[in-house]
């Protein structure tokens, strides 16, 4: 995931893309070169509303413009994307849309080349993880990065152990533990002393977010959380992001999944070769028109109140289609 | 293009009946209510693949049957006492070891840089002007340590393994030991007899009879008083302890091992003149595994040898420096190596460069993998290589009883390692698909 070139595709690379990775070559529209928006440009729904949220909720990280090239390759343009407190926002996109891209941005892995990213109204600059940790960042990536061996308490206090007399003060990272895994109502783990090598995936991903809710973090960004999962599982981690949003925490959730984004997203954002086609409030898309987003960057089919006209359509086509 | 949506690809990995199985592989401290209870978890937890001790105490009350029946000197007074310290040398080059191997590392070369300290510390104690002996032993094992510290570097700096690098280090350690020792003591024939009493006590001296009793009890009585104390401290936080019964029953299967190792020191072993007392060895093993038993369980950096052996790309994400874990571990292994080097020295009265470090490094390995040390990383106590250690100087010492030569020790030796090994391995397959 962290290979530049399969993360871009831009529509000279595409055929190279697909090459490395058969998903993509499944969808072979993908190969077309890009057209101007036709009906509906879903991009400006998003800036009409200022910098405010969708719902007018308060606005926790804002990206302007963000841009992020590897070499002569455009991962990622021109993104203008608004992640507000309390609401769950998915990415979606195919293989090599930037949506790894994107979120390693935000989480300090890599520097944005162009724009600028607002924190709570205040310009920021994350050129290491630690910085975005610092604001209250917390990334968690699809391996979950566990280490089996280690009990859960020893997991999620992994590298801020509280140390007390020269020694690990167990009883106090087991009783916080223990307290934010019933804040976020995960019942089912017999107790916090087992090694986490065997919970269930389910279970894994329920440690992986507590760590992130334990150290504060004020947005979550979650990489594919259900892809592993079978269907009790995933509504188990589902359950879970519910209750991250209610804690007034912002959730950023990656996935491939629609049927999972329809079900927990309050807004979606559909990335396709590293430029957002469309961003919105949840009741303006349905599978079917995401689907349509994400493959040829334009859909006739958007429900619910169409995005209120507002950007020309032209700056978005002009700008997706040079190169 | 359809309105079908791709599914991910890994949907039908479901991992939902390992949820109801998780209590096999808990500790049981903490869930168990009663002692009946107690041995129920922990014999899932057994049949579950983690084993811990159990299968190292069968295979050592197998071995020590075996030898009893074939003679009856193997469990005498002088061959017990004997034992433990020819025990001592092989258990303290195997703590060594599990430094290195809890991050899934080796080190090949302590068996040498543990010569090369001893002999610092012979020359250094050499009349007419002998240095202090505390000196000594601090040139001792400050050499092999920095020794360790350098391959640790070299190892993370450039990313080499370390079996390769500590193979190089190993050649060079015994030709430093060879120039070292033309150095110290030209003309000698490569060998320097340790002249300091207090050092060739170690394991040529013991503890009064009294002293022994003293030093168990108020051992025991220390150990016992942590359990209780930390079990208690952890109800007052109402949070799960152990049942009372099972401490209490931890704390007697201690104080009898603690009265079996001095029953056995302070019975009369000598033929004209009675010789008594547990070896000075003992003790100071204890002292050595508590205290690295203290800084691997109970310290920041002791969590963060598991966790990188664990998963080191979990480990670097939350913000632990590997390359100073990495280096650390080294530097311990060979610090812990300088001990054995003296006790080698104590062992045999001399220190000299026909050492079989080679062969001396491969048992150590043998004896923390016999321990339930895993050569994956990430599992294994200090306490599994004292164990394995006595396993292996068991097999040598009954062997030897037997006046069985060189052929029997190694092929007993080789048997019980690969089958060390084959629980290792089968253990980490039982819990990866668990």
């Amino acid at each position: 995931m962290t290979n530049p070139s399969a993360d871009d595709a831009r529509p000279a690379t595409a055929g190279r893309a697909s090459a490395r990775d058969s998903d993509q070559a499944m969808q072979a529209p993908q190969t077309q070169p890009v057209h101007a928006p036709a009906a509906v440009d879903p991009v400006s729904a998003q800036d009409a509303n200022g910098s405010d949220g969708a719902d007018g909720s308060q606005l926790l990280l804002r990206l302007v413009g963000v841009g992020k090239n590897f070499g002569p390759v455009r991962a990622l343009t021109d993104i203008d994307l608004d992640i507000p407190v309390g609401q769950v926002t998915a990415i979606v996109g195919d293989n090599g849309a930037g949506k790894s891209t994107l979120i390693k941005t935000i989480s300090g892995i890599w520097h944005q080349d162009h724009g600028e990213m607002f924190w709570q109204d205040r310009p920021v600059h994350l050129h290491t993880p630690k910085d975005a940790t610092d604001l209250g960042i917390a990334t968690v990536y699809q391996d979950l990065a566990l280490c089996d061996n280690l009990d859960i308490v020893a997991n999620m206090f992994l590298g801020q152990e509280p140390v007390r007399h020269f020694q690990l003060d167990e009883i106090s990272m087991e009783k916080t533990a223990k307290q934010t895994l019933a804040d976020l109502s995960v019942v089912t783990v017999r107790s916090v002393r087992q090694p986490v090598g065997s919970l269930s995936g389910g279970q894994r991903q329920a440690v992986a977010v507590a760590k992130a809710v334990m150290r504060q973090a004020k947005l979550v960004i979650l990489d594919e959380p259900t892809a592993a999962l079978g269907v009790t599982q995933t509504r188990v981690v589902l359950d879970l992001i519910r209750r991250l949003k209610s804690q007034n925490i912002a959730v950023i959730v990656i996935s491939h999944n629609l049927i999972d984004v329809m079900s927990v997203a309050d807004r979606v954002a559909v990335l396709r070769l590293g430029r957002l086609v469309a961003v919105g409030p949840k009741s303006q898309f349905d599978a079917e028109s995401i689907v349509d987003l994400m493959t040829m960057g334009t859909t006739r089919r958007l429900v619910g109140q169409p995005a209120e006209p507002s950007r020309p359509a032209g700056q978005s086509s002009g700008s997706s289609s040079e190169h | 293009m359809s309105t079908e949506v791709e599914e991910p690809p890994s949907e039908a990995t479901d991992t939902d009946e390992v949820a109801s199985e998780t209590a096999a592989v808990a500790a049981p401290d903490v869930l168990a209510d009663s002692l009946g209870e107690y041995a129920k978890l922990w014999l899932a937890r057994v049949r579950s693949g983690d084993s811990g001790f159990l299968p190292v105490l069968l295979g050592l009350v197998a071995i020590v049957i075996y030898f009893q029946a074939r003679s009856s000197l193997f469990l005498s007074a002088g061959n017990l006492v004997n034992l433990m310290t020819q025990a001592a040398w092989i258990v303290l080059l195997g703590m060594a070891e599990v430094w290195v191997l809890l991050l899934g590392e080796i080190d090949l070369s302590i068996g040498y840089t543990s010569a090369i300290g001893a002999t610092f510390t012979c020359w250094l104690l050499v009349p007419p002007h002998p240095w202090p002996w505390p000196i000594a032993v601090l040139v001792g094992l400050a050499v092999p340590a920095i020794f360790g510290g350098l391959e640790g570097l070299i190892i993370t700096r450039l990313r080499l393994p370390s079996f390769v690098v500590t193979l190089a280090g190993q050649l060079l350690a015994i030709g430093l030991l060879l120039e070292v020792m033309d150095f110290a003591a030209p003309g000698s024939g490569g060998t320097i007899r340790l002249y300091n009493n207090v050092l060739s006590d170690i394991e040529g001296g013991a503890m009064s009879p009294l002293a022994g009793w003293i030093v168990m009890a108020v051992s025991v009585a220390l150990a016992g008083t942590t359990f209780i104390v930390r079990d208690r401290r952890r109800r007052a936080s109402n949070l799960a302890a152990p049942p009372a019964s099972v401490t209490a029953l931890k704390i007697v299967m201690m104080a009898i091992a603690g009265v079996v190792v001095v029953l056995i020191g302070n019975t009369n072993r000598g033929v004209a003149v009675a010789v008594r007392g547990v070896p000075w060895v003992v003790p100071l093993i204890l002292v050595i595994v508590v205290a690295y038993s203290f800084l691997l369980g109970r310290t920041r950096s002791g969590r963060y040898f598991y966790a990188i052996g664990g998963n080191a790309e979990a480990a670097r994400r939350a913000g632990i420096n590997l390359s100073r874990i990495r280096v650390a571990a080294f530097a311990l292994a060979g610090l812990t190596a300088g001990i054995m080097g003296i006790v080698y020295a104590s062992y045999l009265g001399s220190v000299s460069t026909n050492v079989p470090g080679g062969q001396n490094v491969l048992l150590a390995v043998a004896a923390a993998v016999i321990g339930g040390v895993s050569l994956f990383g990430g599992r294994g106590k200090m306490l599994g290589a004292v164990l394995g250690g006595v396993v292996v100087a068991v097999i040598y010492n009954g062997l030897e009883l037997l006046g069985l030569g060189a052929a029997p020790q190694y092929m007993w030796t080789a048997a019980v390692l690969l089958a060390a090994v084959i629980v290792d391995a089968t253990a980490r397959r039982g819990r990866s698909t668990a």
